[in-house]
């Protein structure tokens, strides 16, 4: 399902140079469960970012569901990401001005669904994340906890292959996390390819696999160094 | 997505209210006042016989003394209008398909009853027109009821008359009136004519007795008028001393000539027997100087005597202005606006919205705040115009806004909207979504 090869990425101002990966290489198959940790600054936004079609390598090759996205243009990059990937901010990023029904109706919007089926698809995910019966209230109607299942449920309606989750818990307490991350892996359960960014060690202890990344290299401290590009890994059994 | 990018743009300007004022009234300020002064302008210098400005043809010729003038090579303008002489003998000439002699005056009409006995009526002391039997049929002008004089009542300077509707019906009380006597200045003429409601304007045909609001009520022949000497109006002026101006051989400007001419070879040959003309007055002795003749259409006419007051030239280019600096300013909110969403943008993209699809949706926005200025717009601009009407300026009746310019100020407003838009919409368009998400 995903699939980099010596990917890298490059910030550059006038001044300086910074190397966000380095020769980035890893496989996702379509119905793993993968944590990515890491220490601050170690890369693991920018991998998403780039998993997530949100920003351009600067070097390598990244082949979503068979799909090499190096070099598309914005639009189909656009409607590849509104098709195969859904997101789960840890900030939740619901809009304020939308009530739950229209928020989970942003992305069926750019799929070019009919109105009834957009109905369809939000009630049955608002359903699935136990947020049927608020579809008119606001987000800031609902506790942390609720936006973050609005969001999940924004992030299944399209029937994505790839759910890409930043610090999903991370706004959360305890029961609330557990609750998300319950809901996460029931979506894996399902089928759904689930990539978590994390630093929480018990968030991470949860995923089929870890990859780990550091200074912008991974170490996969599960499948051993076939998949490793190089290595400052820091070996960590997963639970 | 259209329909979503209305909704989403009702929504977003409700959110924020002042700045959303802000911005419509600043749309609504520049168009309204663009408006205003660009109506004045429409209405001052558009074509005021739209379908014939091509065929009527203004004559100017030269018969001043040569040492009273300068290089005709270079271009001197001739003077401004014809002697009687030179107008009586391009009228006999006939080499125009219509032609058309005539001057300004005045005079005191009162009605005479069936008998023939004076009214107990004043009498109405009006604008006149002293013009021969084509002027009618030249510039189109409607007969409520009967019809014009024609060319042997000229010859014969009989004493007939055209009135119009509102005259008829101020001394008749009624329009159906030809074959009813007026005393033009104590004379009695029989009415052969009632022209329906016509006013051209800008007043073209004479722009010496005034350009806007000009409108004559009583005409009738030129000849008749000189025999009995009606009061005149307008320009006169005598290079040579004239014990009588407006004799026939008085060297002095004062008639208007225009012709009708079908097409530009008509146009060209009627120019040639102008010149011709000049030559053989000069071979005579009456002309001494070269040929020096005009032949302009009514567009190139009214270009010429630049009728348009320079006031409202001023007035537009400084209201444009203003335009301008309302939509920079309505740039500065947009930006701000669009920019203080860059998170929802950058939730937007994540979820699949391509650039294209921002830049539309934010450019949607934009049109309906210029929507709903020019909505706004519209009303300040009426009341511009309304404030116009109430300036002491012979043009003042003619400013209200017509359909076409109805038109123009819902589209200068959205047009404007956009415009202002282009630059805040792409750079929303542009933001990173990636560093958007993370700001959150």
């Amino acid at each position: 399902m995903l699939h980099m090869k010596d990917v890298s990425k490059v910030f550059r101002t006038e001044m300086v140079e910074t190397h966000a990966l380095r020769s980035l290489t890893l496989e996702i198959r379509d119905t793993e469960f993968v944590a990515v940790t890491g220490p601050s600054g170690s890369g693991k936004s920018t991998f998403l970012n780039i998993a997530g079609l949100l920003e351009e390598l600067t070097g390598g090759e990244y082949l979503l569901d068979g799909v090499d996205v190096s070099r598309l243009d914005d639009r189909t990059r656009s409607r590849l990401r509104n098709e195969k990937i859904g997101f789960v901010f840890q900030s939740f990023n619901l809009i304020p001005d939308l009530d739950l029904y229209d928020n989970v109706d942003v992305p069926l919007r750019y799929r070019g669904f009919t109105s009834g089926e957009r109905r369809r698809r939000i009630e049955a995910a608002l359903e699935q994340v136990g947020l049927r019966s608020r579809t008119r209230h606001y987000p800031a109607e609902l506790s942390g906890g609720q936006q973050q299942r609005v969001a999940i449920a924004r992030a299944i309606a399209g029937a994505p292959k790839l759910l890409l989750a930043d610090e999903p818990t991370g706004n959360l307490d305890s029961q609330m996390a557990r609750e998300v991350m319950q809901l996460l892996e029931g979506l894996n359960a399902q089928g759904t390819l689930v990539v978590i960014v994390t630093h929480d060690p018990e968030i991470a202890g949860r995923a089929q696999r870890n990859i780990h990344l550091v200074d912008g290299v991974s170490v996969d401290l599960d499948r051993g160094p076939s998949l490793v590009a190089s290595g400052h890994a820091a070996v960590r059994p997963s639970a | 997505m259209f329909g979503y990018y209305l909704d989403l743009a009702w929504r977003n300007l409700r959110r924020h209210v002042v700045l959303t004022a802000l911005m419509i009234a600043a749309i609504a300020f520049g168009v309204g006042a663009s408006m205003t002064t660009l109506t004045v302008l429409h209405v001052l210098s558009r074509d005021p016989i739209p379908g014939k400005s091509h065929e009527l043809y203004y004559v100017q010729l030269d018969p001043r003394p040569a040492s009273r003038t300068g290089d005709p090579a270079a271009g001197e303008e001739p003077v401004p209008q014809l002697t009687r002489a030179d107008a009586e003998a391009l009228l006999r000439a006939g080499r125009a398909d219509h032609q058309a002699m005539m001057v300004g005056g005045n005079a005191g009409v009162e009605p005479v009853n069936e008998g023939g006995a004076p009214s107990a009526l004043p009498a109405s002391f009006v604008d006149a027109r002293w013009t021969s039997a084509d002027f009618f049929a030249m510039f189109q002008v409607p007969f409520a009821a009967g019809r014009a004089w024609t060319a042997e009542d000229d010859a014969g300077a009989a004493r007939v008359v055209v009135i119009t509707r509102e005259l008829a019906e101020k001394l008749f009380g009624a329009v159906a009136v030809t074959g009813r006597s007026v005393r033009v200045n104590g004379v009695p003429m029989r009415v052969v004519g009632v022209i329906d409601r016509w006013q051209l304007s800008p007043h073209f045909y004479d722009l010496t007795s005034g350009t806007y609001g000009i409108a004559e009520e009583v005409f009738a022949p030129f000849s008749t008028s000189r025999e009995l000497r009606f009061g005149l109006s307008g320009d006169m002026n005598c290079w040579e001393d004239a014990p009588d101006p407006e004799a026939v051989g008085a060297p002095c400007d004062w008639i208007q000539f225009w012709v009708e001419l079908d097409g530009k070879d008509r146009a060209a040959a009627y120019h040639d027997f102008l010149v011709q003309y000049s030559e053989d007055q000069r071979k005579a002795g009456r002309f001494q100087r070269p040929p020096n003749v005009r032949l302009r259409d009514v567009i190139a006419w009214l270009d010429h005597k630049q009728v348009v007051p320079d006031e409202v030239h001023l007035q537009t280019t400084v209201a444009l202005g203003f335009l301008a600096v309302c939509l920079i300013n309505t740039v500065g909110l947009l930006l701000t606006k669009f920019l203080r969403r860059s998170a929802e943008i950058g939730v937007r993209r994540a979820l699949g919205a391509s650039r294209r699809s921002i830049f539309l949706q934010l450019m949607v926005e934009a049109g309906v705040i210029g929507a709903a200025g020019g909505a706004l717009g519209l009303g300040l601009a009426w009341l511009g115009l309304l404030a116009v009407r109430h300036q002491p300026t012979d043009y003042a009746e003619l400013a209200r806004l017509d359909l076409p310019m109805l038109a123009a100020t819902v589209v200068l407003a959205i047009a404007s909207s956009l415009l202002a838009g282009l630059l805040p919409a792409w750079r929303g368009c542009q933001l990173p979504p990636a560093i958007q998400l993370k700001s959150q």
